[in-house]
């Protein structure tokens, strides 16, 4: 079985999770730009982290045979600090990367007019850079949050299919569902979503435009989440065809749109380092 | 070692996107900051048979550097790699010696030298490293050996190599052996022929 993660912040996480994953077959995935567990106050904190997800973190995974993919923004939380601003001038640089295939994460935390210009403009540089846009969806007042989002993104003139409207649940899935943008879910231990319940709205909804994600983090997360789900899929009935479909091609038709989506090594376990295990460096 | 401008001229014509952005670079140096980490998507990422060591997408760089004035080459090799991705900065950290830059480029290779990533380590002890200090030298030479980086990556090894770098060397075989662990044979190598200095 091959899997795609589309969401997952691997910054986060340990070796032993990369390892994990790849023996579960998850070896693509893509990891967005989103805010830590500490707020961070200036945007050199900002750089080095965008450099991380376009250097250190590929190297880190290509050890263990995961191909790993970025998306770069200025996170909805960290936008209301006045003192991240400046992030904003900095995007460009990143959002010509090979390895960067959208724009994100961007959207909603609390739907402050700041987080409204800070989304606004985001979009605007998806269309410039011609990158698809991930957008994540509030925790609080989500059902709104949502509607709002899907506004935003409506004025913005980019293409609905190639905007992703991420942590949907059984209250919002139908807001986006006739909107051509793209769904995704993210399977969390108890919250979010489970994998019972993403079977149910899979049923129900189809598989069309349907991403399934772990946004396995520094929180409670699971980065095996999204083979959990493949595996309920297959035992609630649903073939293998359509395993592949929801778990490895809808991502990669998504990110594909993109045009830097690159697949190429990741059967090719010779990319590893002579086969060493995580390279530490002076320890 | 040593690559030339002309070999890699010669392997990369200057033909399509790259003619065209070498022509946008040279007469608009700030134009390299959307070109350099495009290269690979355009020219693509393929070894070139005749420059060893080098991959089609590292060539371009290197020309789209050259192309810059003298007079500006030195500041837009530090942007670029202060914001590059992994292969950006290996394409700078490649580049360096073929600029007229005299030593200012130091600061990247000490960057390159400090990070965890094998290839910007192996990048940075390129023909470039004669202008390396001969401590941080040493102390590079000895990371690659710690991190399985094939020493053929180092130029002007056995030129350079001394007592002080067989000492240290032997201080890792010492260590490895008592905790019953290898030692890459390119070190152990290295290490018997500086037997005597």
């Amino acid at each position: 079985m091959r899997i795609f993660d589309p969401h997952i912040h691997m910054t986060s996480r340990t070796t032993d999770d990369y390892e994990r994953m790849a023996a579960a077959g998850i070896t693509v995935i893509v990891e967005p730009a989103f805010w830590l567990g500490q707020p961070r106050t200036s945007a050199g904190s900002f750089t080095d982290y965008f450099d991380s997800l376009v250097g250190w973190e590929p190297f880190r995974a290509s050890q263990f045979g995961v191909r790993h993919h970025a998306t770069i923004a200025l996170n909805p939380k960290e936008a209301n600090d006045p003192r991240c601003r400046e992030v904003l001038d900095l995007l460009p640089r990143y959002l010509e990367k090979d390895g960067v295939v959208a724009v994100g994460e961007v959207g909603y935390d609390s739907m402050t007019p700041e987080e409204d210009e800070v989304f606004a403009a985001q979009l605007a540089l998806a269309v410039e850079h011609e990158l698809p846009a991930l957008v994540h969806t509030p925790h609080r007042d989500k059902a709104r949050g949502t509607e709002r989002s899907l506004a935003v993104v409506a004025e913005s003139g980019i293409e609905p299919g190639r905007v992703v409207i991420d942590h949907l649940n059984e209250v919002t899935v139908g807001l986006v569902r006739d909107t051509g943008c793209w769904l995704a879910f993210s399977i969390y231990p108890d919250t979010k979503m489970s994998p019972p319940r993403m079977v149910k709205i899979l049923r129900e909804y189809g598989l069309e435009r349907m991403l399934v994600n772990s946004a396995a983090d520094w929180g409670r997360s699971d980065p095996l989440l999204t083979r959990t789900t493949a595996d309920a899929m297959l035992a609630a009935g649903f073939s293998e065809d359509d395993v592949d479909l929801v778990l490895w091609r809808n991502p990669v038709e998504f990110y594909g749109q993109s045009g830097r989506l690159d697949l190429s090594d990741v059967e090719d376990k010779e990319a590893t380092f002579a086969g060493n295990s995580i390279l530490r460096g002076g320890s | 070692m040593t690559t030339t401008l002309d070999e890699l001229k010669a392997a990369v014509p200057a033909q399509g996107w790259l003619g065209e952005a070498l022509e946008r670079v040279a007469a608009d140096p700030g134009a390299i900051g959307r070109l350099f980490p495009a290269a690979g998507r355009r020219v693509g990422r393929d070894a070139l048979a005749d420059v060893p060591g080098w991959s089609t997408d590292e060539a371009a760089r290197a020309l789209l550097l050259a192309a810059v004035p003298a007079d500006r080459v030195a500041a837009e090799a530090e942007g670029l790699y202060r914001y590059g991705d992994a292969a950006e900065k290996r394409a700078v950290l490649k580049a360096l010696p073929l600029l007229p830059i005299a030593d200012q480029g130091v600061p990247l290779l000490r960057d390159a030298i400090r990070t965890n990533d094998t290839r910007l380590v192996a990048a940075a002890l390129g023909p470039y490293a004669r202008h390396l200090d001969d401590a941080a030298w040493r102390q590079a030479v000895l990371k690659c050996v710690f991190m399985g980086v094939p020493l053929s990556s180092v130029d002007s090894l056995d030129e350079r190599a001394d007592a002080e770098l067989a000492t240290m060397l032997a201080g890792l075989v010492e260590e490895r052996r008592a905790a019953g662990r290898d030692m890459a044979p390119d070190a152990l190598a290295l290490l018997d022929r500086l037997k005597g200095l």
